[in-house]
């Protein structure tokens, strides 16, 4: 009994935005598979009683001055994209005919 | 004059300050030899010719001005692709950046700029640094010059080659789970992970934001310490940049006196599926330590086995939300864009072309980890695994002041032989992911050769949170009784590459 199936993987890129053919399906499937049983082991330890660590080292937030620093141009800020009109990141269409 | 390319860069800079040579002599020596040798190793995926000569032509009239120079201006560096510099290609070894150029620098860049440190060009990485061997760089393998047919390590592989290449001096890595240590185990060089926060992220492409740290690589401990002290300090545009003075890490490579040091040989991490070889150097330097006035005791981590598993739920965690930037909107590769496909379709198709197969699992392994209905057993548990295995580290520095390992449990392997195996891969970094996952200071320090294979053996040296200099100390104390034994550091038994003009 695999630990995750080849829909839950085909599920999986949809959420990642990743439009998998079906030969990276049947490749990486089994793969994940056994990484997930790997990962698993973390289940062995017991710690119920543990706090969780996010970061390595303690944190605190910090604030700076609201005060105008240098930034980017609107040409450097758009250097790299793939279209741009208007001084703007042109972008497809995000809504569907029915919309 | 004898080769410039085979000088550390403490000597280089001793050249330059005498007169003896120019920047611009220096870097050019080291632009022919990439030149030369980089056909066969592929440790650049650019090389900056015309940037890093003017560079160079700047600091020879800075010190002709009578300008104050930095201990490092002037020396060449071979620059990881996954850090920005403004201008010049940037690709984290990735399809989808494939020709982009940042319109700024990172602040590694800007502080190397800044101490007249010569940027060759940028080295080649697992994409994204999600690997151990350079194989999953979409731009090719970077071969080891110890042994062309191996791999050099990774994900900084093509820094550690560069440097092991004799193509550059010093070099830049970024190390989230061992990619700086264990390329440098893997290459004869040393490989320092600096504290977790010692130096700054900005500008550098991130991989998992709670790991991924900067560090120096070089061919010498002192070389290493002094470029750690060019790059490290507080940043106040890195939001965990630690705000205290940089550890004393160039006093501790000059001395390298271990009198009275206590070190611990952590029990977990040698046995089962540790290369013989690798272990026969590992104790015959944990001998000389020990000659040499160190303490040595033996310490257990009991939770470090668990370490491997915590650390691939939360790297691709990390990953996954990390990487959704490269959503083919603001920079990088765009597919698909033909005014049917909306928005997201587009997002796919560019995903489904530009990442790589690595990239594919991890992103799908964190995006499932971090999924409703798992998030308690995986994620979360994770979290508190990494808190049991900083109290191992905490545990252990009270009774010891570093912790000993190998770098890496083999040395160097053939390429393609685990690039279809995640889990043998994965399994490289053993030794060197608790302290991405506490967030402590360690180094790999060159020991000798496995008998196997005549490759490199690694020794790692994990110190407590913002002591980096300890890592030096213990290096620098190597270093010096092995360069008795063997008449220079370990790279000076490096076979030499066959020279192509």
């Amino acid at each position: 009994m695999p630990s995750i199936t080849r829909e839950e993987v085909a599920h999986l890129a949809r959420l990642a935005r990743i439009e998998l053919s079906d030969d990276e399906l049947d490749h990486l499937a089994p793969q994940l598979d056994q990484i997930i049983g790997l990962v698993a082991q973390v289940s062995d330890v017991a710690a119920e009683d543990i706090p969780p660590t996010s970061h390595a080292l303690p944190l605190t937030n910090v604030m700076r001055e609201d005060v105008n620093v240098p930034c980017l141009t609107p040409e450097q800020a758009l250097s790299g994209a793939p279209a741009a009109e208007e001084q703007r990141f042109r972008v497809p269409r995000i809504l569907t005919e029915e919309a | 004059m004898s080769d410039l390319t085979r000088k550390t860069a403490v000597e280089l800079a001793e050249l330059m300050s005498s007169g003896e040579t120019s920047s611009v002599e220096i870097t050019q020596a080291h632009l022919d030899r990439i030149g030369a040798v980089d056909g066969a190793v592929h440790a650049f995926l650019h090389v900056d010719t015309e940037g890093a000569l003017a560079q160079a032509a700047d600091v020879d009239a800075r010190r002709a001005a009578g300008d104050e120079l930095g201990p490092l201006a002037g020396v060449p560096l071979a620059l990881k692709d996954v850090l920005t510099q403004d201008g010049v290609p940037t690709t984290a070894g990735s399809k989808i950046l494939e020709g982009w150029k940042p319109p700024y620098d990172s602040t590694v860049v800007k502080r190397l700029k800044a101490a007249g440190i010569v940027i060759l060009g940028k080295t080649n990485m697992d994409e994204f640094a999600m690997g151990s061997s350079t194989e999953n760089s979409a731009y090719g393998t970077t071969h080891n010059p110890w042994d062309l047919n191996r791999i050099p390590g990774g994900s900084g592989g093509g820094s550690s080659a560069a440097i092991s290449a004799y193509q550059a001096p010093l070099a830049i890595g970024t190390d989230t789970g061992g990619s700086i240590r264990q390329p440098a185990a893997f290459t004869g060089t040393v490989g320092v992970k600096p504290t977790y926060g010692g130096t700054s992220r900005y500008g550098l492409i991130a991989l998992a934001s709670s790991l991924d740290t900067p560090g120096p690589c070089a061919r010498t401990t002192l070389d290493a310490a002094l470029l750690h002290e060019a790059i490290a300090g507080y940043d106040p545009m890195d939001s965990t940049s630690i705000n205290q003075p940089v550890p004393a890490v160039v006093d501790a490579a000059r001395s390298g006196d271990v009198t009275g040091l206590r070190i611990g040989v952590v029990k977990e991490l040698g046995g089962e599926g540790y290369q013989p070889g690798v272990e026969a150097r590992f104790h015959e330097a944990v001998e000389l330590l020990t000659k040499l006035g160190a303490e040595v005791v033996e310490v257990s981590c009991p939770h470090f086995q668990y370490a491997l598993p915590a650390y691939y739920l939360i790297l691709p965690s990390e990953a996954s939300s990390n990487l959704a930037k490269f959503d083919a909107m603001r920079f990088g590769l765009r597919v698909g864009d033909d005014g049917e496909n909306d928005a997201e379709q587009v997002m796919r198709l560019t995903r489904e072309a530009g990442f790589g197969a690595e990239v594919k699992r991890r992103i799908m392994l964190g995006t499932h980890a971090l999924s409703s209905g798992y998030y308690d057993a995986y994620y979360g548990q994770a979290q508190k695994v990494r808190t049991l295995i900083a109290r191992d580290f905490t545990n252990a520095y009270e009774q010891v002041d570093v912790l000993v390992s190998p770098a890496t449990p083999t040395t160097a392997f053939a390429i393609g032989d685990r690039v279809d195996d995640p889990i043998a891969m994965y399994k490289n970094d053993l030794c060197t992911i608790p302290s991405n996952l506490a967030g402590n200071a360690a180094g790999s320090f060159p020991i000798g050769l496995a008998d196997e294979d005549g490759m490199p053996v690694g020794f790692h040296v994990m110190a407590p949170v913002m002591r980096d200099d300890l890592c030096y100390l213990v290096g620098a104390a190597l270093e010096s009784a092995y360069a008795d034994q063997w008449g220079g550091v370990l790279m000076s038994k490096a076979p030499e590459l066959e020279v192509t003009r």
